[in-house]
């Protein structure tokens, strides 16, 4: 008995040696004491400060842009093959729920040639599946397999531009990572000690498509008046391009002819930075491109010289500078005001345009005065409960209080330091947890102790009645522990992040609630009565 | 010290009272849930914008809402905070679109509105790190206190710890506050004062919640609860019968309904927080209710004498004690956390003193007499089942019977 008790013991003091050493390794200083304890204690962004965002990827952009791109494709390849068609379109997606329905339609191809024309979609376009509407049009849709691979890698390139533009900004500890497992388009970002997120959503929102062209004619002041230039049907090969309705002398404004296919494209930069302009105050953002777009750009500037050329970042001509000499693998985007702006735009260059627009779902920015509040009053609620309670115990059950005492604070040793080991992260709810720990900490103690004292009543010698107290009341405890593991289960599998820290923290709470209120206290008990004097009576 | 020895309360005999009440919390719950459409979801659940400004002194909650109304649209609701100069603000936003703008129009309302005369000057209580960095690098260069790029980075980073740390709480009323940080000599505070002011306000969380991701939040809380109830259930008819689990279950269900009711009777919003205050009530309830069934159960197996409702009524006796100090002690927690917890925590600890009342009572005064009730109906059903069924029963059961026989 006695030799048990020793093991008992040793066991119980590991346990305390470890746990501590979880929450605070081996200080050899206060501060050092202090830094490990922030180092091992991971606080949620509800409590140290940040911003969490939720982006929904607006698949549609993605689909319609691959139409319209393989529209264009289409005719070429239904021109080469000498087919003739009245007219191939695209018919946009308005929204995300029916992205993938974005399709091409053809329509008038003589029915004569309709073996032909299939024949170019299934060699050409095996993306998409036909289908007849009538004896000469049809209506390509992607198909639902393609559609789907499509989905996921539009999602799958968002988030990695996502991750480069955050990492470039120095957000090292920021994670982006899809919000659901299902083929949803939502990403989650993550950004502790980020409390001011306005130029971090600005940046993400950039989709940072970057597009040169070859200018065949404008600015026009409207779509009307570039057709009334030319003669009311577009050339062959071009395409409008720019604001409609702006004025044609401003940045950015006006309407451009321009030839259909850019010169240049975002994939093609290698490299960008800010720069300072010319003039003082003036910043421009220098771009490089790669070994082969920028022999590419060699041959047609060498051979277009005098020719204009656009230079247009998400949809809008931000200048159409005349080409005075060959350039090579450099140009420069003029007219940011502040080295940040510049800065910005060349992050957005260097991370890549995204395959699709964003539209913020959800945002939470958590500022650290806020952080710290709730820390500070969680803390002092906390505490003032667990005196309480402390208190009423020792009152109550007298020495064996000392017990109940020890458990506890035995017991919030233990959570801590697992969620630590867990690499587990305290939040809001997972204080909740903690307080229910607490409660069903308290509730172990109290039905035993009131066990023991219903069995010494009976006229039982204080051992029995500790023994006796001790198996019955942990029937009890098991049922009602198990009952909550379940519910947390349940909780942690189905439900989403704050629930789940909930559900993390009490199942941990609950696990050392049953080794502190039954073995370490019975241990106690146990202890107090092996000494040399026989114990008479309980102290509960 | 003991309060309760050997009780003997004849609970059941006095049940109906409660019951009634029971019934009356849950009429005048639904009736207000219905009154009012439904419960009064925060933004978490039904999209929206909430933000939770610090004010130096609060306008009152009326000048706000004008302030506001100017440029937004929809329903606006500013919520005072007591023991505190704080504000929470909110505003229903249905259009996803719509939301980032009305971020920044409730931003630029409040500080138009409430801190007036700045112009030029950086606001410490609202700057970032990066507008303080490039706003004193002149200054304090002209001042004669250069600092390299890192140098200042760690300097504002100090003084917004500072500003950020209780009592402060991300509100310097004083620009003298800052000698207090280390680098801050009268020099630096000087160039500092020439070019920053302190503000009026400071605001601590903006939550933006779009209506997709609420309905998607709102859907997915309600699944998880009654998925737990359910698992509950079939653990609790494992462990015991049935009838226990269903007894509980329905008492910890008319717990979260009376809860609910009150929430929405006192105009309290139900968000995140509160879900996980109602799981920590289930948790609660359900631990009481099974602490009573467990010496309920253990009764009848040593053959207590006496009906099956004396037995319940024993056995309720027997847990008095343990049931009135668990609560009573878990209640001081709830109560401290209610007390001192802080307006985050507020929603939550109000749901848990709430909860911990009707918990208590629900596992004596429902699922006791519930119990009961199953117990009466099974067993009238049973003497009222026709001989030819209990017949076809005892037959089936004979013959599985000499099935695992014929095995042997």
């Amino acid at each position: 008995m006695k030799r048990q008790l020793r093991y008992k013991f040793l066991f119980i003091i590991a346990v305390i040696l470890v746990s501590l050493y979880g929450i605070i390794g081996i200080p050899r200083s206060k501060s050092e004491l202090v830094a490990n304890w922030e180092k091992n204690i991971h606080l949620g962004l509800d409590l140290r400060g940040g911003t969490y965002l939720v982006v929904q990827v607006q698949q549609q952009d993605a689909f319609n842009a691959q139409a319209g791109s393989d529209a264009d494709r289409l005719k070429d390849e239904a021109r080469k093959a000498n087919i003739q068609f009245a007219d191939i379109d695209v018919e946009e997606a308005k929204s995300l729920a029916t992205a993938v329905k974005a399709a091409i339609v053809v329509k008038g191809v003589p029915s004569t040639q309709a073996g032909s024309f299939r024949s170019i979609v299934n060699d050409k376009f095996p993306q998409w599946l036909s289908t007849p509407l009538n004896g000469t049009d049809y209506r390509l849709t992607m198909k639902p397999s393609e559609a789907l691979q499509f989905w996921q890698n539009v999602l799958s390139q968002s988030k990695s531009i996502y991750d480069r533009k955050i990492n470039a900004l120095g957000l090292s500890e920021a994670t982006v990572q899809q919000r659901r497992e299902d083929a949803d388009s939502e990403l989650l970002v993550q950004m502790p000690g980020v409390d001011d997120p306005g130029r971090v959503k600005q940046i993400l929102q950039t989709a940072a498509v970057l597009e040169l062209y070859d200018v065949k004619g404008g600015p026009y002041a409207s779509r009307e008046e570039a057709l009334a230039q030319n003669g009311g049907v577009l050339p062959v090969g071009t395409r409008l391009i720019g604001a409609p309705g702006s004025d044609p002398n401003a940045r950015g404004g006006g309407v451009y002819l321009v030839a259909r296919t850019p010169i240049i494209r975002g994939p093609d930069i290698r490299d960008s930075r800010p720069q300072q302009g010319q003039l003082p105050g003036n910043w421009e953002t220098l771009f490089v491109l790669s070994q082969d777009a920028a022999r590419r750009f060699g041959t047609y500037t060498a051979a277009n010289i005098g020719n204009r050329l656009a230079i247009v970042l998400d949809g809008k001509v931000l200048s159409a500078p005349r080409i005075d000499a060959e350039i090579h693998d450099t140009g420069v985007i003029t007219g940011a005001t502040t080295q940040q702006e510049a800065g910005d735009l060349a992050l957005n260059l260097k991370a890549g345009s995204l395959p699709a627009g964003i539209v913020f779902e959800q945002e939470s920015t958590v500022g650290p005065s806020l952080g710290a509040d709730s820390i500070r009053e969680g803390f002092v609620a906390g505490v003032a409960g667990v005196l309480a309670v402390i208190v009423a115990m020792l009152i109550y059950y007298k020495k064996s209080g000392i017990n109940a005492t020890l458990a506890l604070i035995l017991n919030a040793l233990i959570l801590i330091a697992c969620l630590s080991y867990f690499g587990a992260v305290l939040t809001l709810p997972g204080i909740a947890g903690i307080i229910l720990t607490i409660g069903m900490a308290v509730d172990s103690n109290v039905l035993i102790f009131e066990r023991i004292r219903e069995e010494a009543r009976e006229g039982k010698a204080p051992a029995a009645a500790v023994d006796a107290g001790f198996s019955k009341a942990l029937l009890t405890i098991i049922d009602t522990h198990v009952t909550t593991v379940v519910s947390c289960a349940i909780l942690f599998l189905f439900g989403s992040g704050p629930v789940k820290g909930f559900a993390v923290t009490l199942v941990i709470g609950l696990v050392a609630n049953v080794f502190t209120a039954v073995f370490v206290s019975r241990f106690i008990f146990d202890w107090e009565m092996s000494g040399p004097k026989p114990v008479r009576a309980l102290s509960i | 010290m003991e309060i309760f020895k050997r009780t003997n309360f004849d609970f059941l005999g006095k049940k109906w009272p409660f019951i009634i009440l029971s019934l009356l919390l849950t009429a005048v719950g639904v009736i207000s849930l219905v009154v009012k459409g439904g419960p009064k979801y925060g933004i978490d659940f039904n999209g929206g914008a909430l933000m939770d400004v610090n004010f130096k002194q609060r306008p009152s909650a009326e000048d706000i809402r004008a302030a506001l109304r100017k440029k937004i649209t929809g329903e606006i609701e500013v919520q005072e905070v007591a023991n505190s100069q704080e504000v929470l603000i909110s505003t229903s936003v249905r259009d996803p679109k719509g939301l980032e703008a009305v971020r920044n129009d409730m931003l630029a309302t409040l500080n138009a509105t409430f801190n007036p005369g700045m112009a030029g000057k950086l606001d410490i209580n609202t700057a970032t790190q990066g507008q303080l960095v490039e706003g004193l690098r002149e200054p304090l260069a002209k001042a004669g206190a250069a600092l390299n790029d890192d140098q200042l980075q760690a300097l504002v980073s100090r003084i917004l710890t500072y500003r950020d740390t209780p009592p402060r709480s991300g509100l310097i009323r004083n620009l003298d506050e800052l000698s207090a940080v280390q680098g801050v000599t009268p020099g630096v505070l000087g160039a500092i004062k020439g070019v920053v002011v302190p503000g009026n306000l400071h605001v601590g969380r903006v939550e933006i919640v779009g209506p997709k991701i609420g309905a998607d939040l709102r859907r997915q809380a309600i699944n998880v609860v009654l998925i737990a109830l359910a698992a509950m259930l079939v653990y609790i008819a494992f462990r015991f019968e049935w009838m226990y689990g269903v007894a509980a279950v329905i008492a910890v269900f008319h717990d979260t309904i009376i809860t609910i009711g009150l929430f929405s009777l006192f105009n309290k919003q139900i968000d995140l927080t509160v879900i996980a205050a109602l799981l920590t009530l289930v948790g609660y309830s359900m631990n009481d209710t099974i602490v009573t069934f467990d010496r309920i159960r253990e009764n009848l197996r040593f053959h207590m004498r006496g009906s099956f409702r004396e037995i319940v009524n024993a056995s309720i006796n027997q847990t008095l004690s343990r049931t009135v100090l668990t609560s009573g002690l878990t209640f001081l927690t709830a109560v401290s956390l209610f007390l001192f917890g802080g307006q985050v925590l507020n929603g939550f600890s109000f749901a848990l003193v709430v909860g911990i009342i009707i918990g208590t009572y629900s596992s004596i005064f429902i699922a006791s007499p519930l119990l009961i009730a199953l117990k009466d109906l099974v067993e009238s059903r049973r003497k009222n089942v026709r001989p030819s069924a209990v017949d076809a029963r005892s037959r089936s059961v004979a013959g599985s019977v000499k099935g695992i026989k014929t095995v042997k």
